[in-house]
């Protein structure tokens, strides 16, 4: 035998496609506990570690970044973060943004935004080389080894 | 003399019952006079003992017929009278005023986030929709010959929620609510609560078809303002996370 069909409510409608708001959310939850780790554990060896603040400089980024250990990290850090921003602005828009025209125009400047500054994090993370070949020697960091 | 007889030669004085007097400044509209909400004051001599909803009577009976509010059971039953009484949802029936602070004025409007239609009385067809389309009846299959047993513990499994009214005061505490009146609410959740955790029931898949819906569950933020605003002390905010949690499981 099978159940009642209900009598007001028509069903709800089959969504094909992937369900937006349901990984939005599950995406929120799971990036924020990651974040909370790669945040603090990046203000805590930038800032407090070793000499603190005063280390930051030059050197001290080439040299986290000569360790695929801080790559790894400062590249999730950069993705989950900006997702997780741009998510939760998403979220305002949809809510407060009433006229479609206004939504559309925000909800693609911030992909944008979100995008480009993703790229041009990775970009930088990945193309970083503190002592280019051929380059000026002046303006070389002094760490570099002399040619 | 004994003190008996003493007691007997005294005159019956009825004790005076000592009243205060209270100012509540309401949130008036006549869509048919005003344009826009006016606030209007009022003096009324309460007794301790007094609700708000005492007080709007007095007002009603003695100084204003026109004031407009809903209510009918009095006694925290019909969900007919949440209102915002200083800034936050409570059914005017089960608000002391003495629990309030009277040397202040005493703010009452109606709920927000659904039509004002007058004074106090709001539209809750929207409401009412949103409660109407997540199902809530039992649905199971097979004849009712015969009772559906279930046990205590699985009783227990959905026994806050059985308790709503649906006097709107959580929906309209709610500020993703109010951003556009598009989202399910608290109640409509709490409701679904009630059946999908039900042994007895079997539409507990469509229900949270129904709420993995862009306008369900997703759309709560976890404010809890509906929790601190349901006169019948539900956690609504944790009925909520449990259908969500329920969704992502894909069962109860
Ligand atoms: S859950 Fe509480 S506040 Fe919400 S409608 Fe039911 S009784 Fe009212
Ligand atoms: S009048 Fe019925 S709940 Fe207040």
């Amino acid at each position: 035998m099978s159940v009642i069909d209900a009598p007001r409510s028509k069903a709800a409608p089959k969504r094909r496609g992937i369900n937006w708001e349901k990984w939005g959310w599950i995406y929120m939850r799971a990036s924020g506990v990651v974040l909370v780790v790669l945040i603090f554990g990046h203000l805590f060896v930038n800032l407090v570690a070793g000499e603190g603040v005063k280390a930051i400089d030059f050197a001290f980024v080439a040299g986290k970044w000569a360790d695929p250990f801080w790559v790894v990290w400062d590249t999730l850090l950069l993705w989950l973060a900006l997702i997780h921003g741009g998510n939760g602005m998403r979220t305002l828009v949809n809510d407060y943004a009433n006229n479609t025209t206004v939504r559309r125009i925000l909800l693609a400047g911030i992909f944008a935004s979100t995008a480009i500054l993703i790229i041009l994090g990775t970009l930088v993370i990945y193309t970083f080389d503190p002592c280019p070949v051929g380059a000026a020697p002046e303006l070389l960091p002094s760490f570099c080894p002399v040619p | 003399m004994s003190t008996a007889a003493v007691m007997e030669n005294q005159p019956h004085v009825p004790e005076v019952i000592p009243t205060f007097t209270a100012t509540l400044i309401i949130r008036r509209f006549d869509p048919e006079v005003d344009d826009e909400p006016r606030w209007q004051d009022f003096d009324v001599e309460l007794r301790g003992t007094d609700r708000v909803l005492d007080a709007l009577h007095k007002i009603k009976w003695e100084q204003d017929g026109s004031l407009t509010f809903r209510r009918s059971c009095a006694h925290g039953v019909c969900g007919s009278d949440a209102m915002r009484i200083n800034g936050r949802n409570r059914l005017a029936c089960k608000t002391l005023i003495k629990d309030l602070d009277i040397s202040k004025p005493i703010y009452v409007e109606a709920i927000k986030g659904l039509p004002l239609e007058k004074d106090l009385i709001v539209d809750m067809e929207p409401f009412f929709e949103s409660y109407r389309s997540i199902n809530p009846f039992l649905m199971a299959s097979g004849s009712p010959d015969k009772e559906r047993k279930q046990s205590p513990v699985e009783r227990a499994r959905f026994d806050d929620t059985t308790k709503c009214i649906l006097c709107a005061a959580c929906t309209s505490s709610c500020p993703v609510f109010w951003t556009d009146g598009q989202y399910f609410g608290p109640a409509a959740i709490v409701n679904a609560h009630r059946f999908i955790f039900d042994s007895r029931d079997e539409g507990a898949q469509v229900r949270l078809d129904i709420l993995n819906d862009k306008e369900g569950v997703w759309r709560c933020r976890t404010t809890f303002n509906c929790s601190e605003a349901c006169p019948r002390g539900i956690q609504v905010t944790q009925a909520i996370a449990e259908v969500k949690m329920a969704v992502l499981r894909g069962k109860p």
